[in-house]
């Protein structure tokens, strides 16, 4: 269950930028997770969910972007995505390859708000 | 409304906390790696074994991670060697802080090599990385040889792979063969051994890649 420590960080990553930003407020926050990285959508949102929400006020809205394992082979230079976790050439078979996209844990962007001023 | 691109890692104080591990451990000579596997699988034993053929010719700390209890530790510090345990109190993986939190408790003089014994657990602790020169997965014959390609990440992120109770063979449904076919199609190049705890198979070489490791 490392989804929880994950949703800790990056609440602690975006805490940064509200303080930052008087007066803003964060609506959502895109982040990007290789599938290598073993984290589940899901779980991961309902822990966000849970430790940055304050009160009744529901907090940002947390978008992930899954992002496919793609390699590069060493042998024939094909560059393909692969299914399930067969690490080897589609084109060659050739198992001498380097993992180009699949390991990406970050946080891309943050959208934020201003809260708006009520006129007495 | 307005959009700000940061792009920051989320691991990012763990990784930093990693990379300082990494330079202190390297700068004093000391090989390190983190050791993983599901529960039951045998790291202790493995750690016991490898303790008891190299600590009259290497220095050894262990830095033990356990979701409950010190049972390990305890087991470790009979073998008069330097001990460290991080229970983590339900925390299903071992983080870079803990770490080195746990180093700075031990007395890391005339030590060559640091053993991190991870808690038990084949998903979470594979993203974490601990600051060591590389990773060591186990796999017991008890559990199958389907585990690889169950949890391809931490097979694809280790270098090692132990595949230990092998005494238990006549007993199990479980090939060897299959396990290394799976395991290599997830990573060519991952180093095999196999190895029991019981009959002493195979812990003489387990021991001498080790100690092929140590800084001369």
């Amino acid at each position: 269950m490392h989804e929880l420590s994950i949703a800790y960080e990056i609440n602690s990553i975006i805490d940064q930028y509200v303080k930052a930003e008087q007066k803003k407020f964060i609506k959502s926050v895109r982040i990007k997770i290789g599938k290598l990285q073993n984290i589940l959508p899901d779980s991961l949102i309902f822990c966000f969910e849970t430790i940055s929400a304050s009160g009744n006020s529901p907090g940002p809205k947390l978008e992930i972007e899954q992002v496919p394992i793609t390699v590069e082979c060493n042998k024939c230079g094909s560059v393909s995505e692969i299914e399930g976790f067969a690490f080897n050439c589609i084109n060659c078979g050739d198992t001498d390859i380097k993992v180009i996209t699949g390991n990406e844990l970050f946080v891309k962007e943050i959208e934020l708000f201003e809260e708006e001023k009520n006129e007495v | 409304m307005s959009l700000v691109t940061i792009e920051r890692k989320i691991l990012e104080k763990n990784d930093a906390i990693a990379a300082e591990i990494r330079e202190v451990l390297r700068s004093k000579k000391i090989f390190s790696f983190n050791m993983l596997s599901s529960p039951g699988s045998g790291k202790t034993s493995l750690v016991e074994k490898a303790i008891e053929q190299l600590k009259n010719r290497i220095g050894i700390a262990v830095i033990t991670g356990d979701v409950q209890t010190d049972l390990d530790a305890q087991r470790l510090n009979r073998l008069e060697v330097s001990v460290a345990q991080i229970v983590t109190n339900g925390g299903c993986h071992l983080e870079a802080g803990l770490v080195r939190d746990a180093l700075n408790s031990l007395n890391m003089n005339g030590i060559q090599l640091l053993i991190i014994e991870n808690v038990g657990n084949l998903v979470c602790p594979a993203g974490y990385d601990l600051g060591e020169d590389t990773k060591v997965v186990v796999l017991s014959t008890t559990e199958g040889d389907d585990k690889p390609l169950k949890y391809p990440a931490m097979f694809r992120n280790a270098s090692v792979l132990i595949i230990n109770k092998i005494d238990l063979l006549p007993y199990v449904n479980c090939s060897v063969e299959k396990i290394r076919s799976n395991a290599l199609s997830i990573n060519p190049h991952l180093k095999i051994f196999e190895t029991s705890c019981t009959i002493g198979a195979g812990i003489g070489n387990w021991c001498g890649w080790i100690e092929s490791k140590i800084y001369s």
